[in-house]
């Protein structure tokens, strides 16, 4: 936890967040502290409803925490359940997100995908081309470009989801079981290149995973069990 | 990059299905409205053509369409002498159903005051229009008729010489046009016998009074042709049209002849009143409650099926939400889709329309007027319908994708 700030992707501090009141409460996520720094890769283990997935809608602000501040790139993004930013345009700008399916939007093609992050964040459409075709070739799914995802294997539709989250050049890149639909040789594909991404593009990168044959390829791994970081381990 | 064009173009086959089913819709809204227009058209079609300034009816009648009318045929000869009047015929208006080549034919039949009116004002489309006193015939193209087809209608047989097009009359039956003198003879044709046992019946009364005890030779008088009996009067005829002289009120004139105790006169404008509150007044306005109907009946589809596209699609909203799409992106792609939706619903109605419209047995006018208010409407429906659905995209929670 003693990080320089400027070498943070993500500190988030006493995090909770709490489903229902009286004596419906969950607490599904208590007390959490995380830190990630850029170009680092951790993974986050635990078993089903551990609130892994929670902890990722959290630091995604997808969801706001009941208590517990949250800073991206050393700007407080959330104090308690409070925005401090624009968090739609922060998630744009900051994120890449990549899910145990890809969800790719099916009515555009390989390279449209990995465009549109960038035309809703009014990168000129030369621009987007060019990186988006940059990416696609950086992660070996070039030739797919045309192609709409259906046409595409799960392997191939998950390298354009991750050419898609990097597309913004993001500070910190979650996955939620990225290989769950994967076999094990293109699962364990998929967790290097996301070492290769976190290394080469110097992005925090968070991998919420059941595998644990590829843990040698996280700097770190993070254990979850109840709702709180139960270990740490380098 | 356009995601409306985008999802519609992956999707072609479902769009363009239900862009045809709204179209049919559409179609139908815009045939009601031509079918209201039709029957204004119709209505008042023969009033427009004719151009009478003043219609000179039986007193206290709506005549001549709107209600029978009889009056003398020479109150042609007194409205002539009125100061202001140009020119004063008389015409005759009347249905009948005959059978044709094995199908019923309906023709309103329309006399005209030959020599004077010929017919020359008639929209001709095929042959010319009357050019003798007796026996020739002008009808109308929807009666199936056609130049040179033989017509026997009373004791003669009228020919086909010129056919009109889109001349019906209110309640839609096909016109037809001969002399004055035809028309009378056909709408008061009689059976030899009915002659004979009203000629025997005159004789019979004619001995029952005195002057039939007192003047025996009357008897071969009033037992022969009615045209031999000065008592008897002229023949009766519907209407009188008059035109009035270049620089005279047409209202000043119909003050004129209204003063005549046996008359009624109407102007052009009010015989077309006449014709529009009487005849088609309760029609216009069931068509104009059903079209209401209807456009709340598309509006409700347009919304279900925009609300459904957008169900359908609701995955992938999540999933721009998640990566951070403004609201202003999702809300386009619904409009967008809901407008393109009611544009080509409304292109293919107006398609469909022109061409399908043409074969109803009844008039179905499509004007500028309408077709830019349902224009307008379809636009408002659209955007109206779209409503639900960017509703419940409003609410797609980016969290969904997660789970």
């Amino acid at each position: 936890m003693n990080q320089s700030l400027d070498n943070l992707a993500l500190q988030a501090v006493g995090l909770t967040k709490i489903y229902g009141s009286g004596h419906t409460e969950v607490i599904a996520v208590r007390d959490v502290a995380v830190e990630v720094r850029k170009g680092e890769i951790v993974a986050l283990l635990g078993p089903s409803g551990a609130g892994k997935t929670t902890l990722l809608t959290l630091l995604g602000l997808i969801r706001p925490p009941n208590t517990g501040q949250i800073s991206i790139d050393g700007i407080l993004v959330f104090n308690n359940h409070q925005a401090q930013v624009d968090i739609r345009r922060f998630r744009r700008q900051k994120f890449g997100f990549v899910f145990q399916k890809a969800n790719l939007i099916p009515f555009l093609t390989a390279v449209e995908n990995v465009c549109l992050a960038m035309e809703i964040d009014d990168q000129p459409v030369k621009v987007s081309k060019r990186r988006a075709m940059e990416l696609l070739e950086y992660l070996g799914v070039a030739e797919r470009a045309e192609n709409m995802p259906s046409m595409l294997s799960g392997g191939e539709q998950q390298r354009v989801a991750v050419a898609r989250a990097l597309a913004n050049h993001p500070s910190l890149i979650l996955a939620d079981e990225p290989t769950a639909a994967l076999d094990s040789v293109r699962g364990r594909q998929v967790m290097e290149l996301f070492r290769k991404v976190a290394h080469e593009q110097n992005a925090g990168v968070i991998v919420v995973t059941h595998d644990h044959r590829a843990l040698d390829v996280f700097d770190r791994t993070l254990e979850m069990e109840d709702g709180q970081l139960r270990g740490k381990h380098n | 990059m356009n995601l409306a064009t985008k999802d519609i173009r992956h999707n072609l086959g479902r769009f363009s299905l239900t862009a045809l089913g709204i179209g049919l819709l559409l179609m139908v809204v815009m045939g009601m409205g031509g079918i209201y227009r039709g029957l204004v058209q119709e209505a008042t079609l023969i009033v427009d053509r004719i151009g009478a300034d003043l219609w000179v009816v039986q007193k206290n009648t709506r005549g001549p369409f709107a209600e029978l009318s009889r009056i003398p045929r020479d109150l042609a000869d007194r409205a002539l002498v009125v100061p202001g009047v140009e020119t004063s015929y008389g015409f005759v208006s009347y249905t009948i159903q005959r059978s044709y080549g094995g199908k019923p034919l309906r023709l309103t039949i329309q006399g005209l005051d030959w020599p004077a009116d010929s017919g020359l004002w008639l929209p001709i489309s095929a042959g010319r229009s009357l050019g003798q006193a007796h026996y020739e015939l002008v009808a109308d193209n929807s009666s199936g008729l056609k130049v040179g087809d033989k017509l026997a209608l009373g004791k003669d047989v009228f020919t086909v010489v010129g056919l009109t097009k889109g001349l019906t009359s209110p309640s839609g039956d096909s016109m037809a046009f001969m002399t004055l003198t035809d028309a009378q003879a056909v709408q008061f044709d009689f059976s030899p016998e009915s002659i004979r046992i009203e000629r025997t019946a005159r004789v019979n009364r004619l001995f029952n009074i005195d002057l039939g005890q007192i003047q025996p030779q009357l008897s071969e008088k009033a037992g022969g042709l009615n045209s031999g009996i000065p008592a008897l009067g002229t023949s009766m005829i519907s209407v009188v049209l008059v035109t009035v002289k270049s620089g005279w009120n047409p209202a000043a004139v119909a003050k004129q002849i209204e003063a005549w105790p046996d008359v009624s006169v109407y102007t052009e404008d009010g015989q077309k009143q006449l014709l529009l509150k009487g005849f088609v007044d309760r029609s216009r306005k069931q068509l104009g409650l059903f079209r209401v109907l209807l456009i709340i009946v598309s509006a409700v589809i347009m919304a279900l099926i925009l609300y459904t596209l957008t169900l359908d699609k609701l995955h992938d909203i999540a999933m721009l939400k998640l990566i951070g799409a403004r609201n202003s992106v999702i809300l386009g792609l619904i409009m967008q889709q809901a407008l393109l939706l009611g544009s080509i619903g409304f292109c293919i109605a107006y398609l469909l329309g022109q061409w399908i419209f043409p074969f109803f047995p009844r008039r179905v006018v499509l004007i500028n007027d309408d077709l830019y208010m349902l224009a307008v409407i379809v636009l408002v429906i659209s955007i109206l319908a779209s409503l639900l659905g960017i509703y419940r995209a409003m609410r797609a929670d980016p969290g969904e994708v997660l789970s």
